[in-house]
């Protein structure tokens, strides 16, 4: 280790020159990263928009003409097979679910938060327990409770688990939002005699708002992704997307532009909200689940 | 807090009190529903999270102990300790277990590395920055079934997929026409499941620990450079201290995850050349075979093994909790 005193930092000199130069270095490096790690997903893109034929070479062909094909075939043109049903099953089950999560995880947050229940670490800990327990060991009882009262096959049915799925890192990361809300607040709005409803609308919720989208968002990337659940528990009516997406290749041989044109679309509303919101990503994430 | 003596010893005594009498027990009325008013913002998700989670959990005990194979449904009865008997030796099941540990293992902590080296790189200011973390997360952001039948047939595939073809183009460029040309999903088959899982999880704790960067106080670091701190020293004795805890909560995040993932096993492999693990596993005796008992009573081996797991891994989240400054 040098114990010497800084060179002091002018432009021009070596020290500032050498960091500039790593600084530089480093910063082509992350830029490699982020297009290697990119280039399956543009490929994917690229894929989709070639004809069956362009799509399954070797070498690659990159520079093929670009075809909609795979596009048409996906929205069911050659097939028969309309995506529709499944893309709405999807997103009915993800944003009911995900509302649900923010109905049930919102008050509970508020109460580990804001005002501490006795061993309040004790019952976060439960939470956060339920969600280490492989929910596929409660798929069977599950199942059969679903096959005797008729709701095999129904997106309710997946709306119920996909809560439960996300109560847990819902209570989690919204209680740590919710510890930024001052206490002299909350004070100030009990004085004026406010009860908890006007409480949690009127203070807590829009100093506590860039959580909840976070919150919201994950949530709704589980469950728009879930596959297990899905599978298992429906068919052909409440299928979502995911399944259809597992259906397009074991009907009838692979037809890879059509597969990865399903699979753009499919990706596509999870991808263009997580674009939108990575900065309140990066925060619930983290700070939301650490602090 | 209240203090429990006085809330329980003069029950007797409030009742006899009439409405709106004596000034203690009034005060203990609006305490109690003060206690009240505290807990009920809870019971909604405690009493959906026990009934959706937990009752199915004590169902699945009681099926573990009943012989039940729905394509034999008269042959149903007390099992006793039989299903655990055949998990118990049953070579598969035992394989799964190794290899769902081996699989998390592998996924997390290189996935965490790598994570690691992202966020520190991204941390620093250069151009384009914004786009490069945006590249970044994408992998986390497509849906896992459709990232595993990427990687399966445009990326791995032995005759046409990227990784071939790019072979085959670069020794091209050099005028050889006999590339290797690895079938890589039957000579590596975990491998293969656990780089498309590592690509996929790279991102999740790229954020969470990028978050954690950012939440450092700089002037501690502009002090410690000022002192002639080398870059290591600053990342060794600052930085990383700082970044334990989001160090934590990234590869508890990403256990809880990878050790529950199905999307990539079943559809890369199907669960084929020893890439089982115990989702799958579950899945199959209970999907394919048709075997309740049984599979109930793997479901309840992995949930024993996981409280293992969750007991050892909340005392690290206990860590998470412990500066928390309570109100």
């Amino acid at each position: 280790m040098n114990r010497t005193p800084p060179a002091p930092r002018r432009p021009g000199s070596p020290a500032a020159r050498r960091r500039r130069r790593t600084g530089s270095l480093l910063g082509l490096a992350a830029w490699l990263c982020g297009i290697g790690f990119f280039l399956p997903v543009a490929w994917m893109v690229l894929t989709s928009f070639h004809s069956e034929t362009d799509a399954a070479t070797n070498p690659p062909s990159v520079g093929a003409g670009l075809s909609l094909h795979g596009y048409r075939e996906f929205f069911g043109e050659g097939s028969g097979v309309s995506p529709w049903p499944p893309l709405i099953n999807s997103l009915t089950a993800s944003v009911v679910a995900t509302l649900l999560v923010l109905l049930l995880a919102v008050p509970a947050a508020y109460a580990l938060a804001i005002k501490p229940v006795r061993k309040w670490s004790d019952v976060l800990f439960f939470f956060l327990s339920t969600k280490m327990l492989p929910l596929v060991a409660g798929l069977l009882p599950i199942y059969l409770v679903a096959q005797n009262t008729g709701m095999l096959d129904s997106i309710w049915l997946l709306v119920l688990l996909y809560t439960s799925m996300n109560l847990p890192i819902a209570v989690w990361m919204m209680r740590s939002f919710l510890a930024e809300v001052p206490v002299e607040m909350l004070e100030a709005a009990s004085i004026d005699g406010a009860g908890l409803t006007t409480t949690l609308t009127r203070i807590v919720a829009p100093v506590a708002m860039p959580g909840i989208a976070a919150t919201a968002l994950i949530s709704f990337i589980f469950s728009w992704n879930e596959l297990l659940f899905a599978r298992v528990l429906t068919g052909i009516v409440a299928g979502t997307s995911p399944v259809f997406l597992t259906g397009l290749v074991t009907s009838q041989g692979l037809f890879l532009a059509k597969v990865c044109a399903a699979a753009t679309v499919i990706s596509l509303p999870v991808i263009v909200a997580g674009f939108a919101a990575q900065d309140k990503l990066v925060q619930g994430l983290s700070l939301g689940a650490v602090k | 807090m209240p203090i429990r003596t006085t809330e329980t010893a003069p029950a007797a005594g409030v009742r006899a009190v009439p409405r709106g009498g004596s000034p203690a027990a009034r005060a203990r009325r609006t305490e109690r529903a003060k206690n009240w008013a505290r807990r009920a913002p809870l019971l909604p998700a405690l009493v959906f999270l026990i009934i959706v989670t937990q009752l199915p959990f004590v169902a699945t005990v009681v099926i573990s102990f009943t012989r039940w194979n729905a394509l034999a449904p008269e042959n149903r009865g007390f099992a006793a300790l039989d299903n655990y008997r055949a998990v118990f030796t049953d070579p598969a099941m035992r394989a799964s277990v190794g290899t769902t540990v081996l699989l998390t293992v592998t996924v997390v902590l290189v996935s965490l590395l790598l994570g690691l080296v992202l966020a520190l790189l991204l941390d620093r200011g250069f151009r384009g920055r914004g786009i490069v973390r945006t590249l970044l997360i994408t992998p986390f952001l497509v849906v896992p079934v459709a990232s595993a039948l990427l990687w399966k047939h445009a990326l791995y595939n032995a005759s046409y997929g990227l990784l071939n073809g790019s072979l085959t183009w670069i020794w091209r460029l050099f005028g050889s026409d006999d590339p290797p040309q690895p079938d890589w999903m039957t000579d590596s088959p975990l491998a293969a499941v656990e780089v498309s899982l590592i690509w996929q999880w790279t991102p999740f704790m790229m954020l969470i620990l990028l978050a954690g960067l950012q939440s450092r106080a700089t002037d501690a670091i502009e002090a410690a450079r000022m002192d002639g701190a080398s870059a290591f020293d600053i990342f060794r004795y600052l930085t990383l201290p700082h970044l334990r805890r989001y160090l934590e909560l990234a590869a508890l995040l990403g256990t809880v995850y990878v050790v529950q993932n199905f999307d990539a096993v079943f559809t890369i492999t199907s669960g084929g050349l020893g890439t089982a693990n115990l989702p799958y596993t579950i899945y199959q005796t209970f999907y394919q075979a048709h075997d309740y008992g049984r599979a109930s009573a793997q479901g309840v081996v992995v949930v024993l093994c996981s409280l293992l797991v969750a007991t050892f891994a909340l005392r690290t989240v206990s860590s998470l909790l412990r500066e928390e400054v309570t109100r």
